[in-house]
C-alpha cells in the first residue's frame, strides 16, 4: 500500500510498498521558492545517508538544498527537470518528483509527518 | 540579520504593498516588498514589456541649498556637478582617502538646489559625511518626508504623459516639477532597471495616492526588490555593497564612464576629490583587477561569492552579483578577475557547491540598455 509522508523541511515521501520511494517537494515548497530554473539531481547509484543535501533547487531568487528524509540508494532520477525545472511550479506533488530512493530501513518512514500533521504545521506557520 | 536589534522602518507606501500581497522583508532598515504576488520573473519581464512602479523610498533623498552648494559637492565626488545644468542629472559616487567607494548616488541640479539620492544602506554614513565636509558650505537638508517612486519600462513614458502632459519631452538624466492630480513632483527621466523611465520623488502625505493611480494605469504594476535586482544586473548596473565598495576603485569597476572629463588628469579641475590621486594614477597606470560580465555555461546561476579560477585552478577573481535573468533566460553574473583576465571570451571557472562550472568574460550588459535620449 502506498502512504504519503512530509517532512518539516516541505518535502514529500511517497513509498510504493515494496521498499522503494519517491521525493519531491511540496507545493507550499515550489511556492515559496518562486520560479525554478535550474535543479541539480544526484547520480543513480548514489548511497545517501538521513539529512544528505542530495539535490540543489536554483530559483530566480535564491538556491536551495533538498535534505534527504531517509536514508538510501538512488535508483531513479526525474530527467525531466533537467530540460525544464518549472515542471515541479506546475504539479510538485506529482511530475515533479526528484527521486526514486531504495530505502535502507523503513522504519525512518516513521519518524515522517502524516498528511493532517503537516497542514497543519502549515496553518501555524501562517 | 544584522538590524533586529533597530526598529524596522515602513515607507509611506507600507500599507498599499501590503494590501497588495506583497512578501515584505527587512532591507537596510525598512521593511520593503520582495515580490508581489505576480512573483519575481514575471514582474521583471512585465517592467521590461510594459511599466513597472517601484517604492524605493527607502533611498536617501538630500536637498543641498547654497550658492556654493556644487563647489562643494565636487570635493567629494570625482564628477563635474559644478558645471551640471539647470535640471540635469548625474551618477556619481563619494570616494574615499584610498581611492575606494563610499556610495554612488544621482545628483541632480534642481535649480534652487541639488537633489541628491543615495543608497538606504550608507544614508546615514553619507549624510554625516556630507555634514562633516562640506557643512559649512551649503544647507544639508535630508528629506525625511518624502517617498520616491519609480516608474520603469518602455511604457512609462506614455502612462507619465497621460498623468502630466509634456512629461514625455524629458530625455535620460533631465528633471522637472510637475503636478499629477494635483500633487507637486519632482520627475527625473532615470532610474535603475536600465529601462527607460522615471524616478518621482513627492511629499508622503501624496505618496499612496499617487502610487494608486499610477497603479491604475493597464500597464503598470506593482514590482518588488527582487525583480529590481535582476532588472539592474541584466543591464550590467553595479550594487552598491556587492560590486562597489569601499575596497574597490571606479577604475576598477569600470566605471570611467562616471568620471567626468573635467575632474580627470587632463580636465579643467583635475582631481580635488578623496583619493584623487590614487584613481588618477590608476587610471594612467592601469589596475590590477576590473569589473566584468561573467556568464556561466547551462542554465546554473552562479552567485555573488562564488570564486573564480582559472584552468590551472588558481583563484583569479571573484563574483560579487549573480543569479538568473529572466529576459536573458539564463544565468546572469558580474564579478572582478585579475586585468589580464578582463577580456570578453576568456574562459574561467566558477566554484560553485566545490564543483567548476565553465564560464567565460563577457561584455556588459547583457540586456541593453533601453534610455530614451530623444
Amino acid at each position: 500500500m502506498s502512504t504519503l509522508k512530509y517532512t518539516e523541511d516541505h518535502e514529500w515521501v511517497l513509498t510504493a510498498g515494496d521498499g522503494t520511494c519517491l521525493i519531491g517537494i511540496t507545493d507550499f515548497a515550489q511556492e515559496q521558492l518562486g520560479e525554478l530554473v535550474f535543479i541539480e539531481l544526484p547520480a543513480v547509484g548514489d548511497e545517501v545517508e538521513k539529512e544528505d543535501a542530495v539535490a540543489v533547487i536554483e530559483s530566480v531568487k535564491s538556491a536551495s538544498d533538498l535534505l534527504m528524509p531517509v536514508s538510501g540508494e538512488i535508483i531513479e532520477v526525474n530527467e525531466e527537470l533537467d530540460s525544464d525545472p518549472g515542471i515541479v511550479n506546475e504539479d510538485a506533488m506529482g511530475a515533479g518528483w526528484f527521486i526514486k530512493v531504495k530505502l535502507y530501513d523503513e522504519s525512518e518512514l516513521d519518524e515522517l509527518m502524516d498528511e493532517d500533521k503537516y497542514m497543519e504545521g502549515l496553518d501555524d506557520s501562517e | 540579520m544584522s538590524d533586529t536589534n533597530e526598529q524596522i522602518q515602513q515607507t509611506a507606501l507600507h500599507d498599499l504593498h501590503v494590501e497588495l500581497g506583497a512578501k515584505m522583508v527587512p532591507f537596510a532598515g525598512y521593511s520593503m516588498p520582495v515580490q508581489y504576488p505576480m512573483g519575481l520573473a514575471k514582474e521583471h519581464l512585465h517592467t521590461r514589456a510594459q511599466a513597472g512602479l517601484f517604492d524605493v523610498s527607502h533611498m536617501g533623498q538630500v536637498k543641498l541649498t547654497g550658492e556654493k552648494a556644487a563647489e562643494a559637492l565636487e570635493t567629494l565626488v570625482p564628477v563635474d556637478i559644478a558645471g551640471l545644468q539647470p535640471m540635469k542629472q548625474r551618477y556619481a559616487l563619494f570616494t574615499n582617502d584610498q581611492g575606494g567607494v563610499m556610495d554612488d548616488l544621482m545628483v541632480t541640479n534642481a535649480g534652487d538646489h541639488l537633489f541628491v539620492v543615495v543608497n538606504a544602506a550608507c544614508k546615514d554614513q553619507d549624510i554625516n559625511h556630507m555634514r562633516e565636509h562640506i557643512g559649512n558650505d551649503c544647507e544639508i537638508k535630508v528629506m525625511e518626508d518624502y517617498a520616491l517612486l519609480a516608474l520603469q519600462g518602455p511604457m512609462a513614458g506614455a502612462v507619465m504623459n497621460r498623468l502630466s502632459a509634456g512629461t514625455d519631452e524629458l530625455v535620460f538624466m533631465t528633471a522637472a516639477n510637475i503636478e499629477i492630480d494635483g500633487m507637486d513632483c519632482f520627475v527625473t527621466r532615470s532610474g535603475y532597471s536600465g529601462e527607460d523611465g522615471f524616478e518621482i520623488s513627492v511629499h508622503n502625505n501624496d505618496a499612496q495616492q499617487l502610487a494608486r493611480t499610477l497603479l491604475a494605469q493597464p500597464e503598470v504594476e506593482a514590482i518588488g526588490l527582487g525583480a529590481r535586482d535582476s532588472l539592474r544586473l541584466e543591464c550590467g548596473l553595479c550594487l552598491y555593497g556587492h560590486d562597489l565598495d569601499t575596497e574597490t576603485t571606479p577604475v576598477e569597476s569600470s566605471l570611467l564612464w562616471a568620471l567626468t572629463k573635467s575632474r580627470r588628469a587632463d580636465g579643467a579641475r583635475p582631481g580635488g576629490y578623496p583619493g584623487a590621486d590614487i584613481i588618477m594614477g590608476q587610471m594612467a597606470n592601469g589596475v590590477e583587477k576590473k569589473r566584468v560580465g561573467i556568464q556561466a555555461e547551462g542554465r546554473m546561476p552562479v552567485r555573488d561569492g562564488a570564486v573564480l579560477v582559472d584552468a590551472d585552478g588558481n583563484e583569479i577573481g571573484v563574483v560579487t552579483s549573480g543569479g538568473f535573468g529572466p529576459t536573458v533566460n539564463g544565468p546572469i553574473a558580474m564579478g572582478y578577475v585579475k586585468t589580464q583576465f578582463a577580456t570578453p571570451d576568456t574562459e574561467l571557472f566558477a566554484i560553485v557547491r566545490d564543483k567548476q562550472v565553465s564560464v567565460k568574460v563577457v561584455k556588459l550588459p547583457f540586456v541593453k540598455q533601453n534610455y530614451y535620449r530623444g
